[in-house]
């Protein structure tokens, strides 16, 4: 039997406020536990949640660049279940009227361009954190998350593999951090995604039971639980069993996933309106702020630079991932007065290695776009070669300097002044007439020789056009 | 001293006759001395009192206090008070402390008023007579025999029996302008987001809103003046500015126009309780005011519609009450199921508990539409129907309760029973409207009391109604026997 995959996300976005959902409580990661939850955060009786209004205006402004409807009015529900991390004893989320509904996200997997339909995007806050080891038999709980504020982003079950799936991923992952709304941060769980799967037979038109696979940090182990449960779906199916509907928990050390709870298990959240927060309403001066402050998103950005900068579908795509390496990326073109082409090559290669070997991200890049650029005007105008432009990279990467300052002060100046160049060649050829002989027989290979000597002289600042073409005529 | 007016003890102390110190002083050694047999005020803040009216007479030194400064006061236990224990009534809160003030609170103490202790209540506001208090209940100065009602009872006695001028309490279906009535004193519950929420421990976020009781619609005008405000700390108060309450007190009643519901006079009310609600209407019709029959088509589905909306915020409400961050927690827990079911369980008495599952019940898979959403259109009715009635008329009257006091004990056991006493009280609540409560007789030796009910954000045209009933009779400065001494 040949099996489709049907998949559907769940994206939690964490939003960048400065201060909580419902309170003014800081979001900073890492502080020490429970230092940034004030009396609301806790929960604490006769305390009242107070809408943090630049939440709502992140919410809208995702809502706006995936063409989504932007509710007029939308409403807070309490989700009402018992958890120790839980300090109201219900999360603030939105049930049936969300504020962003019904939009779409273009994805690219192999070159093809998929739409895929997101059902609706709403607001909530987080639950704290429950710290079940260290404490000895007992349970500790951290409730500076408490209250941080979230958007969650359904899909339609759109995906037909973890490809799919994951290009879907990375393609909001790029967008919320675009948009500015999210600093994308999956470690710290800034960026967490909740898996729905099921299989069905090709041709067929109902969707199979589906498992829901919780909390996935990384792209590579969404790729991986998608691929397992595909596998565990079809063993279970194909052995005559059945999938029940249950959330399935993924255990990246072991490469498996295990049942958290099913169906039966599953609690009723009796959603209601929470009478503490009125109901959002949008205006349409709000629509127009925010669709002023949308920024040129990847897409777009990524058919200008293939018609702007005339690089390859793959180049354009790379370098508009993140907004600040394209804008790496235009500020060095610029400094290079156009060499996109060279630009690109050198922000994929030599800069991504050393962001990689450093990690480090581009914001914090030891060489700036105009150092770079800067350099690529001397690789350009032929003052340096490509090899020694690395040396100077090098040297810019531990440094400060311009590549100019560097060039100059380790006089690292390609020669290529014919003059100096014969004077090298006649001196070297009358030291090594046996290879002179060679050549002349017809072992053209000693070429490479002359080649290595001369620019093991010139400590490689000979310039390689101009030297090959002196020896040629002079080994004639 | 302990019948003067607010006003009268707000000059002494501005002619500097007397201090706040030796006011509350008074009104300390009262409570001490009187409260035993009520036990209305479960708290006493006695060293932070005298501190604090040390602060309010140096204000009045230099000249600088208000109407309020140097005012002795009750809080009900439903406000957190930084620093002083907030129990709501409860078990569960027996040992919390609030690490801040509610907005309410914190207005009156800038106001200058000294927070005396803290009043007695049916446990986290539900009740009807302040029998659910987990400190025990609060006996009527009037008849011992006799609850004070609730579940703002412990304020309603206190100020009954003149242990202090004021008390603040809450309203979520009638728990100011029950008591009051049934103690013979003056209460006023606003607006629904008049007066902050914030510090206030909720029963039911939609109906819940605090108020003020005292001996007399001015001195209710006054107190109720310093509560009112916009708070940015609630997003249910309403910014809007607040009226001079007082501005308007000695208007004449000439053409104020007071409707009757006709639904409220009916089989359900006690007919001594009716002759006296009469006589009063009469009064104000003497006073010049046109007086009709008026018809609240839906106000019978009122008891119903209340007790699927309140039980089901309240449900959520309280589920922050689990032992895990403050408060009652069960000892030696099996496991976190066991920790949640016996914290909960040992620390909520029986009415809440009782509420909590209805409130559960209601909000079900299944059952949500039948119950929740249709409670929810009925409450859209009653308040079209009010709406519809200000159209024609100023004010609403009736009688606030069904009867007068009735004995502790005797509904304990049969709630519906219980919750039938706020019959008169509870759709002002489900429609947000300002109500208050005014005594106009006796019936059996017992307090009778007037609701008026006004317009939305009306709440000087209900004093004034008030004020003016108040200046024509003096069932406001009765006072139970054995409390009538200095």
């Amino acid at each position: 039997m040949q099996w489709e995959t049907v998949i559907g996300l769940e994206i939690h976005a964490q939003l960048k406020t400065k201060s909580k959902i419902f309170s003014g409580a800081s979001t900073a990661y890492g502080a020490i536990p429970n230092t940034q939850a004030c009396a609301v955060d806790l929960g604490l009786p006769g305390t009242l949640p107070v809408l943090n209004q630049q939440a709502v205006r992140y919410a809208v402004k995702f809502g706006l660049a995936i063409g989504a409807h932007i509710a007029p009015y939308s409403v807070f529900s309490r989700k009402n279940y018992f958890y120790p991390d839980l300090p109201k004893g219900y999360q603030i989320s939105q049930f049936d009227l969300p504020i962003v509904g019904l939009g779409e996200l273009n994805i690219t997997v192999d070159g093809e361009v998929r739409t895929i339909g997101v059902t609706r995007a709403h607001l909530e806050e987080d639950a704290g954190k429950s710290l079940h080891e260290d404490y000895h038999g007992k349970t500790g709980v951290d409730l500076n998350r408490a209250g941080t504020p979230l958007l969650e982003i359904v899909s339609e079950p759109d995906m037909r593999s973890a490809a799919e799936a994951v290009a879907y991923v990375k393609t909001l992952h790029s967008l919320v951090q675009y948009l500015d709304i999210c600093d994308g941060n999956m470690q710290e769980g800034s960026f967490r995604c909740d898996v729905n799967i099921s299989i069905r037979p090709f041709g067929q038109e109902a969707f199979g039971t589906r498992a829901e696979i919780k909390n996935l940090n990384s792209f590579r182990f969404i790729e991986k639980a998608i691929a397992h449960e595909v596998e565990r779906q079809i063993d279970v199916i194909e052995s005559g069993g059945r999938v029940v509907q249950e959330t399935r928990l993924y255990d990246a050390n072991k490469d498996e996933t295990r049942s958290m709870r099913s169906k039966e298990e599953a609690n009723d959240y009796r959603y209601f309106p929470d009478p503490d927060l009125l109901p959002v309403e949008i205006t349409e001066s709000l629509l127009e702020e925010m669709r002023a402050t949308l920024p040129e998103l990847p897409e777009a950005k990524a058919i200008r630079f293939k018609s702007d900068y005339l690089l390859s579908e793959y180049d354009a795509a790379i370098l508009t991932t993140q907004r600040p390496l394209a804008d790496y990326y235009e500020k060095a073109v610029e400094a290079s007065n156009g060499q996109a082409k060279l630009v690109a090559n050198w922000v994929m290669g030599e800069l991504s290695a050393g962001l990689n070997r450093d990690n480090l991200d581009i914001t914090a890049s030891p060489v700036d776009a105009a150092q770079l650029g800067g350099l690529i005007v001397r690789i350009a105008d032929q003052t340096i070669s490509g090899k020694i432009a690395k040396k100077v990279f090098e040297i810019m990467w531990a440094g400060s300097d311009s590549a100019d300052d560097i060039i100059e002060q380790e006089g690292l100046m390609q020669i290529s002044d014919t003059a100096e160049l014969e004077a090298m060649i006649d001196q070297l050829m009358a030291d090594n007439t046996a290879q002179v002989e060679q050549f002349r027989a017809g072992k053209t290979k000693v070429m490479g020789f002359f080649v290595g000597q001369l620019m093991k002289q010139t400590q490689g600042k000979a310039n390689p056009q101009e030297l090959n073409k002196l020896l040629k005529e002079k080994l004639k | 001293m302990y019948n003067k007016s607010l006003r009268q003890l707000s000059d002494s102390l501005q002619k500097k006759e007397l201090s706040s110190v030796e006011l509350s002083q008074y009104f300390l050694a009262r409570i001490k001395r009187l409260d035993s047999s009520l036990n209305s005020v479960i708290t006493l803040n006695e060293e932070a009192a005298l501190k604090a009216a040390e602060q309010a007479d140096k204000q009045l030194q230099k000249g600088l206090g208000g109407v309020l400064t140097g005012i002795p006061l009750l809080h009900k236990d439903i406000f957190c008070t930084q620093g002083l224990r907030t129990s709501s009534g409860s078990k569960m809160l027996d040992n919390f402390i609030a690490p801040y003030t509610a907005t309410t609170v914190q207005q009156l103490q800038q106001a200058g008023a000294v927070m005396l202790g803290k009043t007695n209540m049916d446990e986290f506001a539900m009740g009807s007579s302040n029998e659910t208090s987990f400190y025990g209940g609060v006996k009527n100065p009037w008849d011992l025999q006799r609850v004070p009602g609730g579940s703002s009872g412990g304020s309603a006695a206190a100020v009954a029996a003149r242990l202090a001028p004021l008390a603040s309490g809450t309203d979520t279906g009638g728990s100011i302008r029950q008591p009051a009535a049934f103690c013979g004193i003056t209460g006023i519950k606003p607006t629904y987001g008049r007066v902050s929420r914030y510090g206030m421990i909720a029963f039911a976020s939609s109906l819940d809103q605090a108020g003020a009781m005292a001996k007399s619609s001015e001195d209710a005008a006054i107190m109720l003046q310093a509560m009112s405000g916009f708070d940015p700390k609630d997003s249910t108060s309403v910014d809007r500015p607040v009226d001079d309450l007082l501005q308007n007190i000695g208007r004449s009643l000439k053409g104020v126009r007071i409707g009757l519901p006709k639904e409220f006079f009916t089989d359900g009310l006690d007919s001594h309780v009716c002759e006296k609600v009469t006589e009063a209407i009469d009064a104000l019709k003497s006073a010049g005011a046109i007086v009709k029959e008026i018809s609240l088509p839906n106000i019978n589905l009122s008891v119903p519609a209340y007790y699927v909306v309140a039980p089901a915020e309240c449900s959520a409400n309280l589920s922050r009450f689990d032992g895990v961050r403050f408060g009652y927690r069960s000892d030696e827990p099996k496991d976190l199921e066991d920790f949640y079911k016996r914290s909960r369980g040992e620390g909520f008495g029986d009415e809440v508990k009782r509420r909590i599952m209805m409130g559960a019940y209601v909000l079900s898979a299944g059952y949500y539409d039948a119950y929740y959403k249709k409670a929810q259109q009925v409450r859209r009715l009653i308040q079209q129907d009010f709406v519809k009635a200000f159209e024609e008329v100023d004010i609403i009257a009736s009688a606030t309760a069904p009867s007068v006091a009735f004995k502790a004990g005797e509904k304990t056991d049969d709630p519906v029973s219980m919750y039938l006493s706020d019959i008169f009280t509870i759709g002002v609540n489900l429609a947000g409207l300002p109500g208050m409560s005014v005594p106009c007789g006796f019936v059996d030796q017992m307090p009778v009391g007037l609701q008026l009910i006004g317009n939305y954000f009306d709440e000087s045209r209900l004093l004034n109604v008030g004020h003016q009933y108040q200046q024509m009779t003096n069932w406001h400065d009765m006072i139970p026997t054995g409390f009538g001494q200095e």
